[in-house]
């Protein structure tokens, strides 16, 4: 240990250089292959950004309108390109006002380092202008924090919380930097971080695990996969696709798990939970063997646990042991990289044909089409349908785009009917359902992949959370496509208010401004359909543009996203209308 | 519904500013009152140990502990029911020190592992160590004497299974 320390001391010593903690900040950012951050500035980060001043020509910073824009845009940009997203606040309410978007990477599992300022060590605790205790605030909603007191401490941390925040299960790393470590001076070396001696990123994978798990699915009759997020998480689309098609199972995906496999696919039987498909859903309590890859069964996935697939064994691949058991008991539990799983359980599992199993899911969604899809997608009512602009979407990009949703109705028919082709495509809100995601997530989503089209889909209420962040769009020319459906409702708490509340409709009618001024006041091409005729003309006018665009498309009013699992039934009663 | 039981929990971790933070966060966000804790060093160099004691359902400890073991600094943690473990807390009795020469008094401490440790003119203190229920019952006897002060350690506790934790370090390094 002690020979180890000095020649640690002596390699510092030879190939270190002096600068101050400030400066090692982006050293080490640009030493982790980070190139951009969003953020906004303040007292207590004043050094860091006297730095990102002077490093500008290697390193880019975007100036949000809010912190919580600045998040929400560094998820945006982590979802779509795998890379860790990077946020600078300020202390005190700077620091505060990015609580929601980490919570938000925490249940989501996206692994963002956001770097807060504090105030000097000596004023730790006294209440100081603008501080916060954020360590605090912070740590049940973090994968992992820490407060830097010493500029000493600042290249293995930094190298710390990116390794913490990208390996194994992603997640949030809050860094909070005294104002005094960042003035101070270290002799700079910069080391990547490999291991933590007390985390164990990824599991050592058990293969009897995996021949106990391949010797259930083949003797399966009528084998289901329900996958999620870790999926893509894991990057492991292929393996997963080269399983279902070896055992030709069918598959369905959680809200995260959208886009992993392309909608068209034909195992693809669509998605399950609360308002998920049909056939997915009623299946599920019917199939013998239920294959849980990369998700972690959420209650909106399951509706009541009680009667939830209790006829089924249940086979469960995750990274996260914590997920095992939590809230379905699993038979066998195959704890590992998904990736490495997936590709190991190939030589085990034996070709299969599943069709009579595949036709029932195929009379289901015929019962879906007739009773719900064919109204939403080509409508007869006056009024125009979420489900008809999501397709008017889908047509005019070919389903190429990346989708962004917030939360709500919209959000529902966004996932529903949107046709994804490539991986990482559905961004969204997903575990905590946070309303003004997706503007912001939208403007990060874009510079994560600036070659692919970024399309917003926002309802009235969740835009005028976060719609601030146009004033982004304005200074950083990010060519989002936005569309508001605008049904003048917060209308998913509207229709549990006309289902379980007897149309009680408590503050749920919002008057909005005019969008399309508001859109045109930063200098963002807009327009408003209400009429059907000419939603397409918009939708394509919007694609065609090489610049931001701002799209209002005029809802009917009482609109109802089905089918539905109403809280606390049971996944097979789901409702049709 | 499932019935509650004791379970004492061990967690090894680094020893870093925030992990009982960090640590009772997860005991919160369940809706879990910690009945007894302590903290120490444990026998490895700079590798602490956190002993809770909780009253809870079996299946409810494992998710728990499982959460617990999956915070980053934390190197292992355990649960084990009473019968796994050797456990032991610490009391202090301030008394008037008018009770001293108190015969009654005498014969109650003759409970084992209760002795004076220090005494003056006006107080004197016992200390009594033993299973929590010795020390409920030394406290009832001793309240008539009118208690000046009392107070009670977090259970430490040894546990009869091995717990790896050089041999998790080891693998994980």
């Amino acid at each position: 240990m002690e020979t180890l320390k000095r020649e640690v001391e002596k390699e510092i010593a030879e190939k270190s250089i002096r600068i101050t903690g400030a400066e090692a900040v982006i050293k080490c950012l640009l030493a982790e292959g980070v190139n951009l951050a969003y953020g906004y500035p303040g007292g207590a980060i004043m050094p860091v950004y006297d730095e990102i001043y002077k490093y500008q020509d290697q390193f880019h910073h975007v100036l949000t309108r809010h912190e919580q824009g600045a998040i929400h845009a560094a998820q945006g940009f982590a979802r779509v390109s795998g890379k860790v997203g990077m946020v600078f606040a300020t202390s005190g309410p700077g620091a505060t006002n990015l609580v929601t978007g980490i919570a938000d990477a925490q249940i989501d599992s996206t692994p963002l380092v956001c770097i807060t300022g504090q105030v000097g060590s000596h004023l730790l605790g006294s209440d100081a202008f603008q501080e916060t205790d954020i360590i605090g605030i912070s740590t049940p909603v973090t994968k992992w924090n820490y407060q830097i007191t010493k500029a000493s401490e600042i290249p293995e941390i930094i190298a710390k919380a990116f390794y913490i925040a990208k390996s194994g299960r992603p997640g949030p790393v809050l860094i909070d930097i005294t104002k005094d470590a960042q003035f101070g001076e270290l002799d700079f070396l910069y080391k990547k971080c490999e291991k933590v001696r007390s985390y164990r990123a990824v599991p050592i994978l058990n293969i009897d695990k995996v021949k106990e798990a391949a010797a259930l699915i083949n003797s399966a009759k009528k084998p289901f996969i329900v996958w999620g997020q870790g999926v893509i998480l894991g990057k492991a689309e292929q393996e997963f696709k080269k399983f279902i098609e070896k055992t030709n199972i069918p598959s369905a995906c959680t809200g995260l798990g959208l886009s992993a496999l392309e909608t068209a696919h034909p195992l693809h039987v669509g998605m399950v939970g609360m308002h998920g498909n049909y056939a997915p859903n009623v299946l599920t309590n019917s199939c013998d063997v239920l294959i849980a890859i990369g998700m972690r069964f959420d209650d909106r996935v399951t509706g009541n646990l009680a009667t939830y697939a209790k006829q089924a064994k249940v086979i469960h691949f995750d990274i996260d042991p914590a997920e095992v058991d939590k809230n379905v008991k699993t038979d066998i539990a195959v704890i590992a990289d998904v990736k490495e799983s997936l590709a190991e359980i190939m030589q085990f599992v034996n070709k299969a044909d599943h069709k009579e199993w595949m036709q029932e899911f195929n009379k289901l969604y015929d019962v879906e089409l007739k009773a719900v899809i064919n109204d939403q997608l080509n409508p007869t009512k006056e009024g125009l349908t979420m489900g008809e602009v999501i397709s008017g979407i889908n047509k005019e990009t070919n389903g190429d785009a990346i989708m962004v949703s917030d939360v709500g109705q919209h959000q529902m028919f966004a996932w529903r009917y949107a046709n994804f082709k490539k991986t990482r495509s559905n961004v969204t809100s997903g575990g905590l359902g946070t309303m003004g995601f997706a503007l912001p997530a939208a403007i990060g989503a874009k510079m994560g992949a600036p070659e692919r089209e970024v399309v917003a889909i926002i309802g009235d209420g969740g835009y005028q959370m976060t719609c601030n962040e146009l004033g982004t769009i304005l200074q950083t020319k990010a060519a989002v496509k936005i569309v508001v459906l605008n049904n003048s409702y917060l209308g998913m708490v509207r229709q549990w208010q006309e289902l379980f509340f007897d149309k009680r409709y408590a503050s749920t009618e919002m008057v909005s401004p005019n969008f399309v001024k508001l859109a045109e006041a930063y200098d963002i091409e807009a327009v408003r359909v209400s009429k059907r005729e000419d939603l397409a003309g918009a939708i394509k006018t919007m694609i065609a543009s090489k610049e931001a665009f701002f799209l209002e498309v005029v809802i009917e009013q009482e609109d109802n996203v089905f089918p539905m699992i109403p809280t606390g039934a049971s996944v097979s009663d789901i409702r049709l209308s | 519904m499932e019935e509650n039981k004791n379970f004492t929990i061990s967690v090894y971790t680094e020893n870093n500013i925030g992990i009982l933070n960090r640590l009772s966060a997860i005991f919160l966000k369940r809706h879990i009152n910690i009945e007894s804790m302590t903290v120490s060093k444990s026998e490895i160099d700079r590798v602490h140990r956190f002993t809770f004691v909780v009253i809870v359902p079996e299946t409810l400890i494992r998710k728990v502990v499982l959460q617990l073991e999956k915070q980053i600094e934390v190197i292992g943690a355990f649960y084990h029911t009473e019968d796994e473990i050797i456990y032991h807390e610490t009391a202090l009795f301030k008394i008037s020190s008018e009770h001293l020469y108190d015969e009654q008094i005498q014969d109650k401490m003759k409970f084992r592992r209760a002795h004076i440790i220090s005494i003056n003119e006006r107080w004197f203190v016992i200390e009594a160590s033993g299973l929590k229920e010795d020390i409920d019952r030394m406290y009832d006897k001793l309240k008539p004497y009118g208690l000046l002060q009392f107070v009670r350690s977090g259970r430490i506790a040894i546990t009869k299974p091995k717990m790896a934790i050089s041999e998790l370090l080891a693998e994980i390094n």
